[in-house]
């Protein structure tokens, strides 16, 4: 007994320093945010006494749909193409030597050590009309000399591909490791094509891979800003663009808080469904482990 | 029937697509022309003038204080938290524990962000380098315990065990034995921290006050409102620091693997 509440006693002494500053500074305003959103705005940008629903009726806006509709197709377009990408990948990776697959790993986790800003202004330099790109197309004769490859939700789509897609890699790599290739062998002997081995196989194989892949790229792309801010324009905005708009230029805290709201169930959901989803399968199984 | 080739090539195209405008940039830093649509001449014009700019080297040195302050302070905190995930696995706490360390991992960084300049506007705290560097233990914290954990999963606790048999007391074992069998899984979640403080724009935005800019938030103004040769210059020396600092760990985690 006495062994007990001492074993307890050190449990909270090493989980205490985390767990109350995350419990302070993450989960606290994750919840003033919900609060705040029924504040009133004063008109110098802070947060005034008393309760209003204002902010509730403003997200009824006619502009808020058409921007979360694009957040949303933006989001799951991306997903889509990092994991159509990733899979051949992480099939590739497991495959080869190791020595090959070191190099590889390294070449794909190399980017995500860079800064990010600099790698979405690289594409801006790249998309600008006095790019390189927009020469050789033009050059080509594959775009009109006036077509704007930048400031649209194809430029927007096109970089949150490229800054999420070591993201996908990383898990879908990691499952295919574990995946054991004599299964698609045994296929293949039993007649099976290439292609149907691999979709029937393999990729149920890999499953958890995948979901972790859907999880790390659709949950960040759904936050997006500053990929549109930069590499996008007026018609091609996000909730996130609109959050700092409401933060910085309006300074009406409460709709920015509203729209975090928003931002947030959007973000929940699916978490939840693949948490459910997947304790279903496998009850001892807590929470999404991460696949990397 | 011929293994299909479309895993190799679509492998290698994508890391095409990951460096190509990387180089471009890179090289573009060396083009005296103001757009680098054509090749004036190879010049070092745009790295003196970006020496010459003192709100850079102002950015730099608060990114740096933000930066030490944050890794520090989120390797003891994430050290403690990977070792109470492990010890004490599967207790309603750590279940808990686990839940609050994980969700910033997944979340929006804008939720953070306007989630704690809401909290900070609520207490009235000035905000400044040391709500930039708040913010910033919150999300390292994370990474840290995570990758300490990953660490700690092949840890023999054995050893512990054998450490007080030896009569080691409590304050000893952890000093002697467990902290330096740790400390490169610390170390890797402090590098870890320290290069994503340095390089978080989105939460220190939302979070700087007056005279705390940070280097990312002067790049940011820099590719909104200016100069994009300067930002050429300044992407080509953070991506050779970058490159230079993950050749150095590649090389200690190499020397570690041989050495174990």
């Amino acid at each position: 007994m006495k062994a007990g509440s001492r074993l307890k006693f050190s449990e909270w002494l090493v989980t205490l320093p985390s767990f109350v500053w995350l419990l302070v500074l993450f989960l606290v305003p994750t919840v003033l945010v919900f609060a705040i959103m029924f504040k009133p705005a004063t008109p110098y940008g802070g947060i005034g006494e008393g309760w209003t629903l204002a902010t509730l009726r403003t997200l009824g806006n006619p502009n808020y749909p058409a921007i979360v509709w694009r957040t949303l197709w933006l989001s799951v377009a991306a997903t889509g193409l990092c994991i159509l990408l990733a899979t051949p990948m992480g099939y590739y990776m497991a495959r080869v030597s190791p020595s090959r697959r070191r190099l590889v790993l390294l070449l794909v986790i190399l980017p995500f050590w860079t800064s990010f800003l600099v790698r979405i202004f690289a594409w801006k330099v790249l998309l600008h009309p006095e790019g390189a790109l927009k020469h050789a197309l033009v050059f080509l004769g594959l775009i009109a000399p006036e077509t704007s490859l930048l400031y649209n939700a194809y430029a927007v789509l096109l970089v949150m591909v490229y800054t999420e897609l070591p993201f996908a890699i990383l898990p879908i790599y990691a499952a295919s490791e574990k995946f054991d290739f004599r299964l698609i062998e045994a296929a293949k002997d039993l007649g099976a094509s290439s292609f149907l081995a691999f979709r029937k196989i393999f990729l149920p194989g890999i499953r958890v891979g995948l979901l972790t892949a859907f999880l790390m790229v659709f949950i960040p792309s759904l936050g997006s800003y500053v990929i549109p801010d930069i590499v996008g324009g007026p018609t091609s905005e996000m909730i996130g663009n609109k959050i700092a708009q409401r933060t910085f230029v309006d300074r009406n805290l409460p709709h920015a808080a509203g729209l975090s709201a928003l931002l947030t169930i959007a973000v929940l959901i699916p978490m939840v469904a693949i948490t459910v989803l997947r304790r279903k399968e496998n009850p001892k199984d807590t929470l999404i482990e991460e696949g990397v | 029937m011929k293994p299909s080739r479309l895993p190799l090539i679509v492998t290698w195209a994508v890391i095409a697509f990951f460096y190509v405008p990387i180089a471009i940039l890179v090289v573009n830093s060396f083009n005296s022309s103001r757009f680098g649509g054509s090749w004036e001449s190879t010049s070092l014009k745009w790295y003196i003038r970006l020496m010459n700019e003192p709100s850079i080297w102002h950015a730099l040195t608060n990114t740096l204080i933000i930066a030490t302050t944050a890794t520090l302070a989120s390797m003891v905190l994430g050290t403690s938290a990977a070792f109470a995930l492990h010890r004490f696995a599967g207790s309603k706490l750590q279940k808990l524990h686990y839940s609050v360390i994980y969700l910033p991992l997944v979340l929006p960084e804008i939720l953070m962000g306007l989630s704690l300049l809401l909290f900070f506007v609520q207490l009235k705290v000035q905000l400044g380098l040391a709500t930039i560097a708040v913010a910033h233990v919150t999300f390292c914290l994370s990474y840290v315990a995570m990758t300490v954990l990953a660490r700690l999963q092949d840890f023999d606790f054995a050893i512990i065990e054998a450490a007080q048999d030896l009569g080691a007391g409590w304050w000893t074992t952890v000093w002697k034995v467990l902290l330096p069998m740790l400390a490169p899984g610390i170390l890797a979640g402090g590098l870890l921290a320290f290069t994503l403080s340095i390089d978080d724009f989105v939460i220190s935005f939302f979070v700087a006050g007056p005279g705390s800019t940070t280097l990312p938030i002067k790049i940011y103004s820099m590719i909104k409102y200016g100069a994009p040769p300067l930002i050429n210059a300044l992407s080509t020396i953070l991506l050779a620091i970058t490159f230079l600092c993950v050749a150095a760990s590649q090389y200690l985690s190499n020397r570690d693997r041989k050495a174990a």
